[in-house]
C-alpha cells in the first residue's frame, strides 16, 4: 500500500508544479481570464457546475463506450479477415489508412441524414476514428506468432481453425489490448469532434466546452476539459490493469514498467 | 541391455507390412507421396528416405542445394541419430519426414511423425500440463481426460509437481522435458527431435540425455534425432548417419551396439565418437557455413 502511494507521488508532484506555475503566470496579470483562466477559477467553475458537467460527462462516456465497442467488433472482424485473406488485406488496408485522413465535418451531414440527431451518428464518428489503431494492432498481433510454432502445431495435426484458436488468438491479445488503450485515448477526442460536428447536439462535454468557449465561459470550459483529462487517465490505467490480468505472460519479459 | 527388448520388432522384415494408404491415411498418416507413384512399403512406426534432394531457391542469389541424394531409414523402435555440421540440411530432413516440405526428388515413406524443435515453443498462456496435452486437445480429447493422461506421463517421467507451472517458471531443461512429453502425447509412432538439447548448458544437457534414454525405455518410439554433437549421438543412438557439409549427403553410417546407459568416458563410446568424427572428414575444423536452421 505504501509502495502504491509512492508510485502516485511523481505524477502528482509534477501536476502540482505545473498547476502552480500556471497559477502564478495567470495571476501575474499578463493574460486575460477569458483567454486562459487560472486553475483556481477553473476549480471553482467545476465545483459550482458539478451537476451540469457530470450529466454531460455521462453522455460523452456513453458515446465513447458504445463507439469503442462498435469499433472493437468491426476492428476484430476486419483484422481476422485481413489475417486470413491476402486478398482482403490488399483490398481493405489502403482504404482503412485513407479513412484516417477524412475530416469528420464532411461526413457529418450524411451521417445525420442517415441516422438522425440522436446518438447514432456520433457513435459512427467515434467508431470510425477508433477503428484504425485497433485494426493495425490486431493484425500485427495475429501475425506475431512464431512461424516455428505454427509448424509445430501442424505436425500435431492442428487444423487452421485450431491454430488460430490455440496460438494466434491468445498471442494477439496483448496487442489488441494495447490497441484498445490507444483507441480509448483517441476515442475521447473523437467524442468531442463528433459532438461539435453533428448538428442538433445539445449534450455531452464536447458540446458544452464548445458552447462555453463561444459564450466566454472560459473557466467552465476548462473545468470540463479537466474532467475529460482525468477520465482519459483513468481509462488508460484501468485497461492496463485489465491487460495484466488477461495476458500476464506478456509482462514478464518487459518487466514492471507501468 | 534390459531395455532393448522393449523396442519391438528387431527383425526388419516385419516392419514393412503396411502399404501406404488405406486405413493408415485414416489414422493420420501424412500424404507425402504423390499418389501416382508405385505403392510404397511403409515401416509401421519407421521412416525411410530414399535418394532425396532438396534445393532452396531464394528470391535473390544462387540456388542452395540443401540435401543431395540422401537415403536413410529408421526401423520401428530404433533411435537414429543424424549428425552433421551446421547447415548440412538436418532440419530440412526432419521437415521432409514430418511432411512439412516436399522433396525436389526422391521418395519418403514415413509413419506419422511429430516434431520436437530446438526451442521448446511452449504456449506461454498454458500450464506445463496443458502444453503437454496440446496434441490431445487438438484431437478433441475432452480436457479432463487429456489432463489425466498428461498427469500420468508427468508422474512416470519425473515431472510430478510441475503440472501447474507456467513455461516461464520452468528452467530450460524442464521446458524441454515438457516439450518432449507434448511430442510423446501426439500419438505419433515416429518422433523427430531437432537439436532438442542444443540450447542447454553442458550439465543440463547430460542430465537431459539420461532422462531421454529413460523416457524412451518407458515409452518406446521410433526416433530420428538430429544433432551436431557427435558425443550426444553416440550416447543416445542405436545407429548414426553422418551427413556431409552442404549439400548434405550421407557419408557414413555407424551401428552403436552398446548397452545403455552409456557413459561418455567409456572407451567404446570414445572409440565410436572418433570414428564418427572421422566420417565427418578433415574439413570439420573449418568454420561452418551459414546456418539455415
Amino acid at each position: 500500500m505504501r509502495r502504491r502511494l509512492l508510485v502516485l507521488l511523481p505524477p502528482l508532484a509534477l501536476a502540482a508544479a505545473l498547476f502552480g506555475a500556471w497559477e502564478i503566470y495567470v495571476d501575474s496579470g499578463d493574460v486575460s481570464a477569458f483567454v486562459l483562466p487560472a486553475p483556481h477559477t477553473m476549480a471553482a467553475a467545476l465545483w459550482n457546475n458539478g451537476a451540469l458537467i457530470w450529466s454531460n460527462f455521462l453522455v460523452t462516456a456513453e458515446e465513447v463506450g458504445f463507439g469503442l465497442g462498435a469499433a472493437l467488433v468491426c476492428g476484430f472482424a476486419t483484422a481476422v479477415a485481413i489475417h486470413f485473406s491476402p486478398l482482403a488485406r490488399r483490398a481493405i488496408y489502403p482504404l482503412a489508412v485513407g479513412s484516417q485522413a477524412v475530416p469528420v465535418a464532411v461526413l457529418a451531414a450524411p451521417l445525420v441524414f442517415w441516422w438522425g440527431f440522436g446518438m447514432s451518428p456520433k457513435l459512427v464518428v467515434i467508431a470510425l476514428i477508433c477503428f484504425f489503431p485497433l485494426v493495425v494492432t490486431m493484425v500485427d498481433g495475429l501475425a506475431a506468432v512464431d512461424p516455428e510454432q505454427l509448424k509445430l502445431l501442424r505436425t500435431l495435426d492442428a487444423s487452421r481453425w485450431q491454430v488460430f484458436r490455440m496460438a494466434e488468438l491468445p498471442a494477439a491479445l496483448p496487442a489488441a489490448l494495447s490497441g484498445t488503450r490507444i483507441a480509448l485515448a483517441v476515442g475521447v477526442i473523437a467524442a468531442y469532434i463528433a459532438e461539435i460536428s453533428t448538428a442538433g447536439t445539445s449534450t455531452g462535454l464536447g458540446h458544452e466546452i464548445n458552447a462555453d468557449l463561444a459564450s466566454l465561459q472560459t473557466a467552465r470550459a476548462w473545468g470540463a476539459t479537466l474532467v475529460l483529462f482525468l477520465a482519459a487517465i483513468a481509462c488508460f490505467y484501468t485497461l492496463a490493469l485489465i491487460e495484466r490480468r488477461l495476458a500476464p505472460w506478456a509482462y514478464r519479459s518487459r518487466g514492471d514498467r507501468r | 541391455m534390459a531395455h532393448r527388448k522393449l523396442f519391438p520388432g528387431a527383425d526388419p522384415s516385419n516392419l514393412w507390412g503396411n502399404a501406404r494408404g488405406g486405413s493408415d491415411v485414416a489414422s493420420g498418416l501424412m500424404p507425402i507421396d504423390k499418389p501416382s507413384q508405385a505403392p510404397n512399403r511403409t515401416p509401421s512406426g519407421g521412416a525411410a528416405v530414399r535418394r532425396v534432394s532438396v534445393a532452396y531457391r531464394p528470391a535473390r542469389g544462387a540456388v542452395v542445394q540443401a540435401l543431395s541424394e540422401v537415403s536413410l531409414h529408421a526401423t520401428a523402435g530404433e533411435l537414429l541419430a543424424v549428425v552433421g555440421p551446421s547447415g548440412c540440411g538436418k532440419t530440412t530432413l526432419l521437415e521432409l519426414i514430418c511432411g512439412l516440405r516436399e522433396p525436389d526428388a526422391g521418395e519418403i515413406a514415413c509413419a506419422p511423425a511429430a516434431l520436437m524443435p530446438q526451442r521448446d515453443l511452449l504456449l506461454p498462456w498454458l500450464s506445463a500440463l496443458d502444453n503437454a496435452a496440446v496434441a490431445l486437445r487438438i484431437a478433441h480429447v475432452p480436457k479432463a481426460r487429456a489432463r489425466a493422461r498428461a498427469t500420468e506421463l508427468f508422474a512416470e517421467l519425473g515431472l510430478h509437481g510441475f503440472e501447474r507451472a507456467r513455461p516461464h517458471e520452468l528452467s530450460g531443461g524442464m521446458r524441454q522435458r515438457v516439450a518432449f512429453v507434448r511430442t510423446l502425447l501426439s500419438g505419433k509412432t515416429l518422433l523427430c527431435l531437432d537439436e532438442p538439447f542444443g540450447a542447454l548448458d553442458a550439465i543440463t544437457r547430460a542430465e537431459m540425455q539420461s532422462w531421454l534414454v529413460d523416457a524412451l525405455r518407458r515409452e518406446p518410439r521410433t526416433v530420428v534425432l538430429v544433432t551436431h554433437d557427435v558425443e550426444e549421438a553416440v550416447v543416445l543412438a542405436d545407429r548414426i548417419a553422418v551427413l556431409s557439409p552442404r549439400p548434405g549427403r550421407v557419408v557414413g553410417e555407424l551401428d552403436v551396439a552398446l548397452a545403455r546407459p552409456r557413459s561418455r568416458t567409456d572407451p567404446a563410446v570414445i572409440a565410436l565418437r572418433e570414428r564418427a568424427l572421422g566420417a565427418l572428414g578433415p574439413d570439420l575444423g573449418a568454420p561452418a557455413s551459414v546456418e539455415r536452421e
